[in-house]
């Protein structure tokens, strides 16, 4: 209980009210839509990465506050970053999500790790997973990409997609 | 029925003693009293179910129809008992007509497999409705895939109501089938389909009813409807998971290819021929989930002597309740607003995903499915990728409706 109540602390439900970076870009190198075909939940990533970095980023889709808010606080954190090290964050996000890594211990989530909490509602990781899925297949070229089947995000690896 | 003839059934109704019956109501769920709300995903079951379940596997088993030892004569006779008490249940005219499966979806896939791939052929047409469940739904599919058949669907109207004329309209010459749900179990509507079934049959057109979520709610009477298959769930109704039932026209299953080949669908083998058993033989093959269907007998007893006119008229007290309080409450919409409704409300929340809806409703100890519903031909109709769903069983109460009402009050809060 205490768990739910602290993943939706005020900072997620500030970036599910007024996300970041919300929308697309026109001028976009890469881009990608991530779908989670469980709950509808549908979200697009577009780049402008310049050289090896991520220039800009925006996203836009339907979803929950969890998935929101994870895009909102992705598309921060990433924007500026070189590929290697968004695929860095996203492997460490995708650990903590899934209760591989501690938060306690040494990472480079900073704020992300309010999201730490999901690994509790094992049906809503997927949720907030889907944003840095999607980011990963847009920086991979991939066009589409899901949380289920071959796609999923829980077996699929990351870095070398 | 009068309002005080309704009252005084009410009265007779005793839904705390029926709630003891079930030891799984007195959990505690997030350290709140478990407050159960997903009965159209499976319904909980009463200890005389569970009861019975154990006085099988400890006394009774054995594997049936073939040894001629004590406990497989046993074995045998309460599994075929149990299939007249479905029969019963549903009022059809012989218990050969009941075939055990292990839920709707495949009581669906046996009518595809046995009537479909033998009776609809190139160019022929099935009609179905936009409420269908996916599993009502996809065996379609794969039919008309398969034979290049086609599939008509019926569409609804902004309340959820099936357009019965663009029904009508959808019959031609190479109509072959109609699959309809008795209840939407995304909305809650009651189709109207003693009506659907009657316009078939005056062009000569047979109709599988889904009663999923009709048969844990209602009477059902197939020699009244005169559908022609009638499919539903075990577990949805008191029973255990793995069993369900497909009701047929005698005439019909006897017409019909086997579905699954095996062991005791059949009278002799060899390797030049093989002769199919009789029906309902034909359609079980292999050793059916006997407990289980046993135990499916021991619900259908433990909802019969509740009786099921009294079990629709609680579920239709705890709807009307539950619908004008969620209609009384600002940025909450009800999803279906059929004139006949069973034991549903889906619902959603302004500005908030249903899945945030049903993970802070949890928090609360309150069980909400959140979702498509595998249902997402429905979603689409009213432009929703989800919505929340309670749905209501004999054993909820008005206090737990008032327990939805604040959970929902609170997650507005949450997000305000």
């Amino acid at each position: 209980m205490a768990v739910t109540k602290a993943l939706y602390q005020e900072v997620i439900l500030d970036h599910n009210r007024k996300p970041r970076n919300y929308g697309t870009l026109e001028n976009a190198s890469h881009k990608a839509e991530g779908h989670n075909p469980l709950c509808g939940d549908h979200i697009s990533v577009t780049l402008a990465m310049d050289g090896e970095c991520i220039g800009a980023i925006a996203f836009q889709g339907e979803s929950c506050a969890i998935c929101k808010a994870s895009a909102s606080m992705m598309s921060a954190a990433v924007k500026g970053k070189t590929r290697t090290e968004a695929d860095a964050l996203t492997a460490e996000f995708r650990d903590m999500a899934t209760g591989k890594l501690d938060p306690a211990g040494p990472h480079h989530l900073g704020r992300l790790a309010v999201f730490a909490g999901v690994r509790d509602l094992p049906t809503r990781v997927k949720c907030a997973i889907l944003p840095w899925h999607t980011l990963h297949a847009a920086l991979n070229s991939v066009a589409r990409t899901s949380t289920e089947a071959e796609d999923d995000p829980m077996h699929a690896p990351i870095g070398g997609a | 029925m009068t309002a005080a003839v309704l009252r005084s059934r009410l009265a007779a109704f005793d839904v705390e003693r029926l709630r003891a019956d079930f030891p799984i109501l007195g959990l505690e769920v997030n350290g709140r009293p478990l407050v159960y709300l997903d009965n159209a995903a499976s319904g909980q079951m009463p200890r005389a179910v569970i009861e019975r379940l154990v006085r099988y596997q400890s006394t009774q088993h054995a594997n049936i129809n073939r040894a001629v030892h004590h406990l497989s004569e046993i074995a045998t006779g309460e599994y075929e008992e149990a299939r007249r008490k479905l029969q019963r249940f549903i009022n059809a005219r012989e218990d050969r007509e009941v075939i055990f499966t292990s839920g709707t979806t495949e009581s669906i896939n046996l009518v595809m497999q046995g009537y479909g791939r033998k009776f609809i052929g190139p160019g022929d047409e099935i009609i179905l409705t936009t409420l269908e469940h996916h599993s009502n739904i996809v065996p379609w599919q794969m039919l008309a895939q398969e034979k290049g058949a086609k599939i008509r669907v019926v569409p609804v109207d902004d309340d959820g109501e099936l357009l019965i004329d663009e029904y009508e309209g959808l019959f031609n010459e190479r109509t072959r089938l109609v699959g309809v749900t008795q209840v939407s179990n995304a909305l809650g509507n009651v189709n109207p389909v003693g009506r659907m079934i009657a316009f078939a049959h005056a062009r000569g057109v047979p109709v599988l009813v889904d009663g999923a979520q009709a048969a844990p709610h209602m009477r059902v009477d197939v020699q009244e409807l005169d559908c022609d298959f009638y499919a539903f769930s075990g577990h949805k109704m008191c029973g255990p998971t793995g069993i369900g039932v497909l009701y047929g026209k005698a005439e019909l299953l006897e017409k019909m290819q086997p579905f699954k080949g095996g062991g005791d669908m059949i009278l002799s083998v060899t390797f030049d021929k093989t002769v199919y058993n009789v029906i309902p033989h034909k359609f079980e093959a292999g050793t059916p989930p006997i407990a289980a269907a046993i135990g499916l007998g021991a619900a259908v007893d433990y909802l019969s002597a509740i009786g099921m006119d009294a079990i629709a008229a609680h579920e239709l007290e705890l709807l009307t309740y539950a619908t004008g309080k969620l209609n009384g409450m600002p940025g909450v919409r009800i999803i279906g607003t059929a004139q006949q409704k069973a034991s549903v409300l889906s619902f959603v929340v302004d500005g908030v995903h249903p899945h945030d809806v049903g993970t802070l409703l949890n928090q609360e100890g309150i069980a909400v499915r959140t979702g498509h519903h595998c249902a997402q031909p429905v979603m689409q109709r009213f432009g929703l990728a989800a919505t929340s769903r309670a749905s209501f069983a004999f054993y909820n109460t008005l206090a737990e409706v008032d327990a939805l009402v604040a959970g929902i009050r609170a997650v507005q809060k949450v997000f305000a």
